[in-house]
């Protein structure tokens, strides 16, 4: 529905267009000049080259769940500098300067949901909140939307993005990865299907656990994903990186990745996957 | 091969030196210096109690990577008789830098798995400086399935700087190979005892990392970044690495305060490469116990306590 008119910029020469801030976004991809309410309503994604923006945790579950059918739990859900970590900024700096930023309480929104019909246990990942790292409260909201979903019989999403492990929180960081994989492993056994998407970037801790264990992994085209860090392995190894390393496209011929889909049809793809895996719950 | 020495442990080898002089000196000439010698032993004894009892989270990584630190197939020879190894995932490759296979530990039977560093070039190349490709996950995972098949516990040695950065472990999904472990291994049908000996690197480290009972020797470290990574990313350099290391928390009594650890092995004073005969000792003995505990316990109970431990681990507030 578009209720504002798109200029015309035909004939205009690229030195005289004006971008005034908060209007206009440049695409990296193509140069495409979009309007942002334009970009919005087609999800962020370059209407011309089918560049993917990174997508907020908000609009995103509004983009993916049915109407009203989104329904927030441990939503007041924070961070503890358990370690009374002390580096150049302190932890909880950092946390109250990305709350105020972002407005969210950490990296992931977490609940039940519907999908095109199907009930869901819904995990979105932000990457605007210290880039979508892993500390306790991302592990805990996920693993709790587990064990909900394995106790009412639902599927679970999980959209990911993440530049890996939260430093600040040292090992109770790392070992979300065994409890959040554990908890899958239990949602497994039951039977439930678990389906995740991978966004750009998804990497690290990330990766290592939650992200690489769907029934079925769904990758956005051209996200970044990958265990270690492509300057890392270019460092450690004095080797050159082939062309695509570590894009959805990439791993997808090296076999990790069943489906990339363009985040305009990923509502879709979503709700066809769930009539094959759940067809019961709808 | 002449041992490595760190710089806190120099004015214990300087007293080491002079006690060797002394001791020669008095070779072959009629003259009584042991009152000498005693004298020299207890300060040596009284330096290392001092330097020893208060070593910095710095220090301590610094003993953990210690060259003549006892490496997983030391533990092996020293700690468990009948090593057989098995080899490949059956899917690529082997992965020696994380060898495997069946051995007895104090009469148990077992499946024991562990990374492997080398102490020279060529031994470092053979076993990639102890860092696992995706083969290595898939190794360890096939034969945890073959100890669970057997009824046999699994014991995990981890000593890794982490899982190896390269394209063709990146080709072959080091991160799924991990995650599976991390899943597989929650619901493994037998007692698994993994005790880190040197570093705990990570996701390469917490890939065999699941399990009943988590023990780390005195002098080992378990993060989640190296202190060198982490002091790149927040300190903009790599030399602030032994601040890193303070913030982090990653020293055994940290992490046993934390409940993120069961248990501390004790080590030689001084660490495990000053004797590794008594640390594999030391090794056998807490690991045997383990066994022992946890060979007792019926197979649902085990595992809803393996969950449950996992479970609690992170803090969060509502
Ligand atoms: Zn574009």
């Amino acid at each position: 529905m578009a209720f504002f008119k798109k200029p015309n910029f035909k004939g205009i020469g690229a030195k005289t267009r004006e971008m005034p801030e908060g209007l206009w976004t440049k695409c990296p991809t193509c140069g495409e000049v979009i309007h942002n309410l334009a970009l919005a309503e087609n999800l962020r994604v370059c209407p011309k080259c089918d560049h993917h923006f990174t997508l907020g945790a908000h609009d995103r579950i509004a983009s993916l769940a049915d109407p009203e059918s989104f329904k927030e739990i441990d939503a007041g859900m924070t961070s503890v500098d358990t370690l009374e970590f002390k580096g150049v900024a302190t932890y909880l700096d950092r946390l109250k300067n990305y709350q105020e930023k972002t407005g969210l309480k950490d990296a992931v929104i977490t609940g039940p949901a519907k999908i095109c019909g199907h009930p869901v246990g819904l995990a979105v990942m932000d990457f605007h909140f210290l880039a979508a790292t892993m500390g306790s409260v991302v592990g805990e909201k996920i693993t709790r939307l587990i064990e909900l979903s394995t106790k009412k019989k639902m599927p679970v999403i999980i959209v990911c993005a993440s530049g890996g492990a939260r430093m600040y929180e040292g090992m109770l960081s790392l070992m979300q990865m065994a409890k959040t994989s554990g908890a899958l492993a239990l949602h497994a056994q039951a039977g439930r299907p678990y389906i995740n998407v991978l966004t750009n970037p998804t990497t690290a801790g990330v990766m290592a656990s939650y992200a690489s264990l769907g029934d079925i992994i769904v990758a956005e085209p051209n996200s970044m994903i990958g265990f270690a860090g492509p300057r890392v392995i270019k460092e450690t190894t004095h080797q050159d990186l082939p062309a695509g390393f570590q894009t959805a496209e990439f791993l997808e011929k090296h076999g990790l990745i069943d489906v990339v889909v363009s985040r305009t049809k990923l509502r879709a793809t979503l709700g066809q996957l769930l009539d094959y895996l759940a067809p019961a719950t709808k | 091969m002449k041992l490595q020495i760190l710089d806190f442990e120099r004015p214990i080898v300087e007293l080491e030196q002079k006690l060797e002089e002394i001791k020669s000196h008095v070779k072959g000439q009629d003259i009584n210096l042991a009152p000498e010698v005693r004298k020299m032993q207890e300060k040596i004894e009284a330096t290392k109690k001092e330097v020893y009892a208060n070593l910095s989270a710095w220090q301590r990584v610094q003993i953990s990577r210690h060259s003549a630190r006892p490496f997983f197939l030391d533990y092996v020879g020293l700690a468990f008789t009948d090593f057989v190894e098995l080899k490949g995932d059956r899917l690529y490759s082997d992965d020696a830098s994380m060898p495997a296979g069946l051995a007895t530990i104090d009469g148990i039977k077992c499946i024991v798995i562990g990374q492997q560093k080398g102490r020279d070039v060529k031994e470092n190349l053979l076993r990639n400086f102890g860092s696992p490709h995706p083969e290595g996950y898939r190794k360890a995972l096939r034969l945890m399935r073959l100890a669970e098949k057997f009824n046999l516990p699994v014991v995990c040695l981890i000593d890794t700087p982490g899982a190896y950065p390269g394209v063709g472990a990146e080709e072959r999904h080091i991160a799924e190979a991990i995650a599976v472990n991390l899943r597989e291994m929650m619901i493994l049908r037998t007692p698994i005892v993994a005790i880190v000996i040197g570093e705990g690197g990570s996701g390469g480290a917490l890939g065999i990392g699941v399990a009943d009972r988590v023990l780390m020797l005195e002098n080992a470290y378990y993060s989640v970044i190296s202190p060198e990574g982490c002091a790149a990313i927040l300190w903009k350099h790599r030399k602030h690495a032994p601040e890193a290391a303070a913030a982090l928390k990653l020293n055994a009594t940290e992490l046993l305060k934390l409940e993120l650890i069961d248990e501390i092995v004790s080590e030689p004073l001084g660490g495990a490469h000053r004797d590794p005969a008594a640390a594999a000792k030391s090794l056998q003995a807490a690991v045997t116990s383990a066994l022992r505990s946890l060979e007792k316990v019926p197979v649902e109970k085990l595992l809803q306590a393996r969950y449950d431990k996992f479970r609690k681990m992170g803090r969060v507030q509502e």
